[in-house]
């Protein structure tokens, strides 16, 4: 008589499925679809915005009377009108011919996440070093952790990654024996930790990558979300070989469609279409069509302002709330764009072991362990003011306070700290290494 | 409902606990199973549309595979009793006392069945007379290692084996995160079986045991929920008489909260023969790699037909009102 674990399967798997398995967190999260529940945690655009009618009946004509195109396959590559769009978008990032800008070196992706997934595909060996901020994207980390790549975390602070302790992480990777293969770095508006990385860092940031001969991948989703004035100029738009730039039109305009892009040199964009035909044949040619027009001919950059504002106000009302109602001893960081703050918890709480408690509170966050490659980070937790309401917001914040205050009283009066957490250290300091510990995300987490 | 025409059942899935994603896999396999035996079934929230859909959509029965406390602590059965829609499972009152660990142990107690040693004790208590000096008590008077588990909820969150006085703790405040009350146990060491009970017109009868072995050795949420990291044994590795006694001790359980249709007891079985129950569940997991489906495939059972039956009695018992 044997016994049975339910999955006939178990001694095929992949070695980089390990460690993937059913989790509390995404158990936790299931409960932030009904609408009791006020979720800080979901990176999902506010869409009701876009003009929804005149979308609709675009998408009704590429249906129809251009169907025959916009149902069949397109080129690997992606379709070249829609590249040409992608340009002028890049543009107002700096990103131009003047600085070897050319639709030809773009590849059109199934959002911004493939297009993280084909880099890996393209330059990373399992144990290959990925240099990453600390925290960072959860996404990313998860396609690191597909490629069997280590991370290691470079801290970063109210001006973005600190140049510094970029060049201590090269040193700590040098010293191991192993060799960095790029720097993933979300530079505006960064996800989870809402900072900017400051323009003098910026050309810090690139002659320590250049002397290194380390790579950058630079991920900018929320690069046209800035709250105050023009974008900064892009990492690409000062460096032209040493930059891969990743990007989406998940935030601008819809992530539904899935379409995002990179533009890379030359010779890797070769690479990057070979990989993308393997594993996907072609991008959707519908959503491209829908894109394409979409850019062409609607105002987009007024639809744009419209969400710049829409969040502005809703960054605003999280701020004050925070400020209103936050026991002592909370700090949070204050984004000039995007969609995220980065809060830091009292000492002592663990914001992973706290989230039934805000649960049952009717009110999420995500936990800040989602965001490093060890399942540290549990003093920090990230808040999103994308998609409520200022309402909704307000008492998300005041369900927050009250959460935060009951968890301290109750580890006060058992003396039970948490652990401390290692994530608090390397906000200014000290690196690591870590593989990517099995929390590939939730798509609502995002 | 028409006499003749097949019932009606709506499945009652998701709700706002922690368990919302297990309901709604509980849900979805329950829906299939009655389908495949030609039973009309819904799957739906319970939410502010449900009592409204009656008027439109009212089914014969309801089947719930609510997890937490909206769907095991009486209450939407009470609902459902206001409404005069029958349910499979036990009553509202019946419901709410097995779903209180606490209450429930006592019950079993009183009647004579084994249940490790426990105290249940709400947080404010803690705060009152000083927590520190409590769990001094706590440890004296029942020893390590402790198990420590919200007194109500399911799935293993916000559990701990504790081991050391000094996890305890740590141990209260991941249980508190979950519930006002915490159920702080002796811990039993033994084989970890659940007994499914599903009474099909006979009295409640026990299917074969399931013994679970959790391969790191902590039946926690990850273990329960993706397959490959527990192995089940079906029926548990028990000698004849013992898993006899265990069957006994099981439906036993049963009665003596007054359950009815269905339940899952979970039991530790100590390495004397000596079964203990721990806690007994009237909306048993029902996801793939649940317990119940898994006893009731063990017993050479159908789970549609299993199900249709239980709808069927149900149904009768709001025709004999």
């Amino acid at each position: 008589m044997t016994g049975t674990t339910l999955d006939d399967y178990s001694d095929r798997y992949a070695q980089r499925m390990r460690g993937m398995m059913a989790s509390e967190i995404r158990a936790l999260f299931a409960v932030t679809s009904r609408p009791e529940v006020v979720s800080l945690a979901g990176g999902a655009p506010f869409v009701a915005a876009l003009p929804l009618d005149a979308v609709g009946e675009m998408m009704a004509q590429l249906g129809g009377e251009q169907g025959a195109t916009t149902l069949q396959y397109s080129g690997g590559q992606g379709d070249l009108t829609l590249r040409e769009r992608i340009c002028e978008v890049m543009a107002l990032s700096g990103i131009d011919a003047s600085t070897g800008a050319s639709p030809d070196d773009v590849v059109v992706t199934v959002g911004g996440q493939q297009a993280l997934d084909l880099v890996s595909r393209v330059f990373l060996d399992p144990g290959d070093v990925v240099l990453a901020e600390g925290p960072s994207y959860v996404g990313a980390l998860g396609v690191f952790q597909a490629a069997q790549a280590d991370v290691v975390h470079v801290p970063i602070d109210e001006d973005g990654l600190i140049p510094a302790a970029l060049a201590e992480a090269l040193e700590t990777v040098a010293r191991a024996g192993k060799r960095a293969k790029f720097l993933y770095t979300v530079p505006n508006y960064q996800n989870p930790g809402g900072v900017t990385l400051s323009s003098s860092r910026r050309d810090e940031i690139l002659a320590i990558a250049e002397r290194a001969r380390l790579l950058v991948v630079e991920d900018d989703p929320y690069g046209l979300l800035g709250f105050n004035g023009e974008p900064m100029p892009a990492l690409r738009a000062r460096h032209r070989d040493g930059v891969l730039y990743v990007s989406t039109f998940s935030k601008t305009f819809a992530p539904g469609l899935r379409v995002g892009w990179v533009l890379a040199p030359h010779a890797v964009r070769e690479k990057l279409v070979i990989a993308s035909e393997a594993q996907i044949l072609c991008p959707s040619m519908f959503a491209q069509t829908a894109i394409a027009t979409y850019f062409a001919t609607m105002p987009w950059k007024e639809q744009v302002k419209t969400f710049r504002q829409i969040y502005q106000e809703r960054r605003d009302v999280l701020l004050a709330s925070l400020t209103d109602l936050m026991p002592a001893g909370t700090h949070w960081t204050r984004p000039e764009g995007g969609f995220y703050v980065w809060l830091a918890l009292p000492e002592g709480l663990n914001s992973k072991e706290m989230l039934p408690r805000g649960i049952a509170a009717r009110v999420a966050y995500v936990p800040g362990t989602g965001f490093y490659a060890d399942g540290s980070g549990g003093s920090h937790m990230r808040l999103s003011y994308c998609f409520p309401t200022p309402d909704r917001i307000r008492e998300g914040v005041r369900r927050l306070a009250s959460v935060i205050e009951q968890e301290m009283l109750v580890r006060a009066e058992f003396g039970a700290a948490a652990q401390p957490d290692p994530s608090r250290v390397t906000w200014t300091s000290a690196t690591r290494f870590g593989r990517p510990g099995g929390h590939t995300p939730a798509p609502e987490v995002e | 409902m028409i006499p003749g025409m097949e019932p009606h059942v709506l499945i009652l899935a998701g709700g706002l606990s922690y368990e919302r994603e297990v309901s709604l896999r509980s849900g979805r396999r329950i829906l299939d199973a009655l389908r495949a035996v030609g039973l009309d079934a819904v799957v739906r929230d319970a939410d502010t549309a449900l009592l409204p859909s009656f008027a439109t959509e009212r089914p014969d029965a309801v089947i719930i595979a609510l997890h937490g406390a909206t769907g095991e602590d009486g209450s939407l059965r009470g609902v459902l009793d206001l409404c005069g829609i029958p349910y499979v499972g036990p009553d509202a009152q019946s419901a709410r006392v097995a779903w209180d660990k606490p209450s429930a142990k006592a019950l079993l107690r009183e009647a004579g069945i084994p249940t490790p040693d426990w105290v249940a004790l709400p947080h404010d208590r803690f705060s009152e007379l000083g927590a520190s000096a409590v769990l001094d008590r706590i440890v004296d008077r029942l020893g390590l290692p402790l198990m420590v588990k919200p007194a109500q909820g399911g799935s293993g969150l916000g559990a701990a084996v504790v081991r050391d006085a000094a996890e305890l703790p740590a141990a209260m405040v991941g249980c508190f995160a979950y519930d006002q009350t915490a159920l702080v146990e002796r811990y039993v060491p033994g084989v970890d079986v659940a007994v499914s009970i599903v009474d099909l017109g006979e009295g409640p009868t026990a299917l074969p045991a399931v013994e679970i072995v959790p391969q790191n050795g902590v039946y926690d949420y990850a273990a329960r929920y993706t397959a490959g990291l527990t192995t089940w044994h079906v029926p548990a590795r028990l000698d004849e008489d013992v898993a006899h006694r265990v069957a006994l001790t099981a439906v036993a359980a049963h009665s003596a909260l007054g359950l009815r249709d269905l339940s899952r007891v979970d039991l530790i079985v100590d390495p004397d023969g000596g079964a203990h129950v721990l806690e007994v569940n009237v909306s048993p997991g029902m996801t793939e790699t649940s317990l119940l489906p898994m006893a009731v495939g063990a017993a050479g059972l159908d789970l549609g037909k299993v199900l249709a039956t239980l709808v069927s009695r149900a149904v009768s018992r709001r025709s004999a009102v």
